[in-house]
């Protein structure tokens, strides 16, 4: 069973003409690290969110999203409270906002399950305990302020707190984004060190497809609200099919391939308040024809790359050098 | 800086602060036309024997700053002179008129308290048609002097439909707190507008803050979520209006209670400056103030316990 | 900018959404000048001319509201008496403003020992809760209008000169005060002709809201005896003198000058503070 199952995921918000997420499929495997990529405002953190029932006020879902076989969407508060304090878990971009700061790094790390009576607080304390100690804090940081702690020091609080329930799925949203270099790279390697330990699913969401190559098993890229690429993180990053992924690429710094002036995509993302036909991208893209600005393309494989789908009409075959 | 040395700090700056509310309640009496002993006699018979009384009791014949410290160390020994009304010790009418003040002021504390942090807490989490309801009334609240509450309630609840005694404090502390109740409601009214106001913005903004949205996604139930994370991060902001609640309070018993006959230290205050019995009303304006700066000092002072974030010595870091 | 309104605290929240109410509250404020203003014309009768024989009697064609416990017409007193009960406050403000104007660039401009002379002497007079500040003149000096409307300016003047000092402040590091001064200006012209434009608009939504206050306080003062002389009308001497009748079982004459003390009162708070609003996002 996946630890994450995305199918068909729709979501409508209000005042807006189009839906905010078009059909999303997507699915993360126990133990498995996956990407979702995409700029600002394309989704990639509603989709996570969702995988949690966090939707925004007035939003209106439909499809399924299945963690650990059951559907977030249909469930009540009770079973979502049980989803949330156990089997899914999320690590937010900003630890610095996301941890209360008049509570104690204590309470912080176990209210979600002392609250919920999934364990007693003496347990509650020890496993706090432990799982600072697995991320590399120890025990003292329990009677802290978050005032006290670095930022890189509060990431690790939040992936520890995150691991509380012992989740089947960890999702990740752009957690290394507010921090510097240093704990960035800390924070990555710790992620798959738990991933590998506690053999969890783990969703990363991310604009950086470098990072997000350099990671994950496999990479979902994603544009206005539809996922346009997917694949196993070295064949997207080595030939990507869909322009935009290309396009991304070329905009991300790389250190083996070709230096030069870094290309940033022109154009801005369809806005929400407009109806969209054809293809999300055809504005923006240098090879759209009449045909992407009028209809849709669905997802579809390459004849001889199976497992590399990609939503266009005119697919690239070669590599990004080529774009 | 250490906390010892905060508070020591914080202490001394009041005390000269006070100190110099001293001098201004002292000196007042000197900026009035005419001599002291005139004005300290207006109204009353003024035969050569009582001007020569008043002329001793005062040592109005030493220079005004002898005059000012002598008054000021009999203070600090709880001695505030002798009315000039009533010609008894000062401090003895104090203390027969505290207990209804202080009864008044707590009950009317407790009401504000209450209240006043149910309806904010309501307002902000409830939103739509209840918070409307909550913000027009204390709109009109915050827009009613205490004594015209005072005057409304006492015409309904004491006059039209006789719940309440109309005026006088009762004796023993059942009858006292029956006595007590409207004036009390009529004191809190105000305050209760007041504080539902700044606990329901607190709250609102507390609820924006991402960690409430963290901590519903980690399963946190609802109700916890808005104690731990909204409640408790309007607080210090709360907290900050102590000073001003309690200020408000005193000053307003002396409207309230005049308005019900309660006889206690706010109605004192009114008859002497009526009947210019300035050594009453120079005790109870000292007490007054120094209530209110206690009361700014312990604020200060429990601050950085309600939010860490406060270091010593600076108000607030951020919201 | 880290200027922030000394305002009713939890007001600010009222935000723009309630425009309709603004609406409402500007023209009722607008309603009660005009009534002040035209009170001589609009008055039915002398606010003092006893007729004792109807005294206490409901409304009538010849008293539209009513006569109080002596005998005088209510309508008549309330017009008469919106007067002195706006000019009071008025009086406070302008008071206030001028004077806390001239303190806080005084302050915010030298600084110096002129600065900590005057923050200490603001410190001191926030102390004071205006209302203590107002009786403790009014023992010393008698009762009257001037004695409470002065010692209440006194009491509201450091929340203006803060205000301004902290305004003054900021805008002194603005880069044209230095253009001015290098092309030979001196303080004070560049103070009254740039300075204070510059900075108006928020001490004045201070002021309106200070409005409120004051109207509140020297209602209170009046309602104590220790405001306007006794025969002066006045809405909060009315709701003394009702007392009496209120014990009756009359209590219109009480009721009419709280239900206009509190709708005049909430009439400049919501103003002020939409006034405050709208100042703070066009500064921020």
């Amino acid at each position: 069973m996946n630890a994450l199952d995305v199918r068909e995921l729709r979501l409508r918000l209000p005042g807006t003409a189009r839906p905010v997420l078009d059909g999303v499929d997507l699915t993360v495997a126990p133990g498995e690290t996956v990407a979702l990529v995409g700029e600002s405002g394309s989704g990639k953190s509603l989709t996570s969110r969702a995988a949690l029932g966090l939707l925004p006020p007035g939003a209106v879902p439909t499809g399924e999203v299945l963690v650990d076989g059951r559907d977030v969407l249909t469930m009540d508060a009770a079973r979502l409270r049980e989803l949330r304090t156990g089997r899914a878990a999320m690590v937010f971009q900003d630890p610095r906002a996301a941890v209360n700061p008049l509570r104690r790094i204590g309470d912080f790390l176990t209210e979600s399950v002392r609250l919920t009576g999934t364990m007693s607080a003496a347990d509650a304390d020890r496993r706090a305990v432990e799982l600072l100690d697995a991320v590399g804090l120890g025990p003292e940081l329990m009677r802290r302020y978050p005032g006290q702690l670095s930022g890189g020091m509060l990431q690790r609080v939040m992936i520890a707190a995150a691991l509380m329930g012992d989740p089947v799925l960890l999702l990740a949203d752009e957690p290394t984004t507010a921090l510097d270099v240093t704990s960035q790279a800390e924070v990555i390697a710790l992620l798959d060190r738990l991933r590998e330990r506690f053999g969890t699913g783990l969703l990363f969401v991310t604009h950086d497809l470098g990072l997000a190559a350099a990671i994950s098993d496999r990479v979902y890229v994603m544009y206005a609200g539809r996922i346009v690429e997917s694949g196993p993180a070295e064949a997207l990053f080595e030939g990507p099919r869909h322009p935009y992924t290309a396009a991304l690429l070329s905009s991300t710094p790389r250190l083996d391939g070709p230096t030069g002036r870094l290309a940033a995509i022109d154009g801005q993302p369809p806005d929400l308040r407009q109806e969209l036909t054809g293809c999300a991208f055809a504005a923006r893209c240098r090879y759209a024809t009449d045909l992407c600005r009028e209809e849709a393309p669905a997802l579809r494989p390459a004849p001889g790359r199976p497992g590399q789908p990609a939503a266009c009409h005119h697919p690239l075959e070669g590599s990004p050098a080529d774009v | 800086m250490t906390f010892l040395r905060f508070a020591v700090r914080r202490l001394v700056e009041m005390a000269v602060t006070l100190l110099g509310a001293s001098f201004v309640v002292f000196g007042a009496m000197y900026l009035a036309p005419g001599s002291p002993a005139s004005f300290l006699l207006s109204g009353r018979s003024a035969s050569p024997a009582a001007l020569q009384a008043i002329n001793e009791q005062y040592h109005l014949d030493d220079p005004f700053l002898v005059r000012y410290l002598r008054w000021l160390g009999q203070v600090l020994q709880g001695d505030f002179g002798r009315s000039l009304t009533y010609r008894t010790d000062v401090s003895g009418l104090l203390a027969d008129r505290l207990p209804a003040t202080l009864l008044l002021v707590a009950m009317a504390l407790l009401v504000v308290v209450v209240i006043g942090l149910v309806l904010g807490w309501v307002g902000a989490v409830r939103g739509g048609a209840t918070d409307s309801a909550i913000l027009v009334t204390t709109t009109l609240a915050v827009g009613t002097p205490s004594f015209v509450a005072a005057v409304l309630l006492q015409g309904l609840f004491a006059v039209k439909l006789g719940w309440f005694p109309t005026s006088g404090a009762g004796d023993g502390l059942l009858d006292m707190a029956w006595h007590l109740t409207l004036p009390a409601i009529a004191l809190a009214l105000y305050l209760i507008g007041m504080l539902a106001r700044v606990t329901r913005s607190a709250m609102l903004d507390a609820l924006e803050g991402e960690h409430v949205t963290v901590a519903r996604s980690r399963g946190v139930p609802e109700r916890e979520v808005i104690r731990r994370h909204v409640f408790r991060n309007s607080l210090g902001t709360v907290l900050t209006t102590g000073g001003l609640i309690v200020s408000t309070l005193l000053v307003c018993t002396i409207l309230v209670e005049s308005a019900f006959s309660v006889g206690g230290l706010g109605q004192l205050l009114e008859l002497s400056t009526t009947t210019k019995d300035f050594p009453t009303v120079q005790a109870i304006s000292l007490i007054i103030v120094a209530l209110f700066m206690t009361v700014n000092l312990l604020v200060d002072l429990l601050h950085p316990l309600v939010d860490p974030r406060v270091t010593l010595g600076s108000r607030r870091s951020d919201a | 900018m880290s200027v922030a309104l000394a305002r009713r605290p939890g007001l600010a929240r009222v935000k723009s959404a309630r425009a309709p109410l603004y609406r409402i509250c500007l023209g009722l404020a607008a309603l009660v000048v005009l009534a002040a203003l035209l009170a001589p014309w609009l008055a039915p009768d002398d606010p003092n001319a006893v007729d004792l024989g109807n005294a206490l009697a409901g409304p009538s064609a010849d008293h539209l509201l009513g006569v109080d416990a002596a005998g005088r017409d209510t309508l008549a007193r309330l017009l008469i008496g919106a007067r002195t009960s706006l000019l009071g406050p008025l009086g406070v403000v302008v008071f206030s403003t001028v004077a806390g104007v001239a303190v806080g660039l005084l302050a915010g401009w030298r600084g110096g020992w002129i600065d900590s002379v005057l923050s200490r002497s603001t410190e001191l007079v926030f102390a004071f809760p205006g209302m203590l500040l107002a009786i403790l003149i009014v023992a010393v000096h008698g009762e009257g209008l001037m004695a409470p409307v002065v010692a209440l300016a006194i009491a509201y003047l450091p929340y203006v000169s803060r205000l301004t000092r902290s305004l003054v402040l900021a805008e002194r590091m603005r880069p044209y005060v230095s253009a001015y001064q290098v092309q030979g200006h001196s303080a004070l012209q560049i103070c009254l002709r740039h300075v204070l434009p510059n900075i108006a608009p928020i001490v004045l939504a201070q002021s309106t809201v200070n409005f409120g206050y004051a109207l509140m306080d020297l209602a209170g003062l009046s309602f104590l005896g220790l405001g306007v002389p006794a025969l002066t009308p006045d809405w909060g001497r009315m709701v003394f003198d009702g007392q009496t009748a209120i014990q009756h079982g009359y209590p219109l004459s009480a009721i009419l000058p709280c239900v206009l003390i509190v709708l005049t009162v909430v009439a400049f708070n919501v103003v002020g503070e939409r006034w405050a609003d709208q100042v703070a996002r066009r500064t921020t």
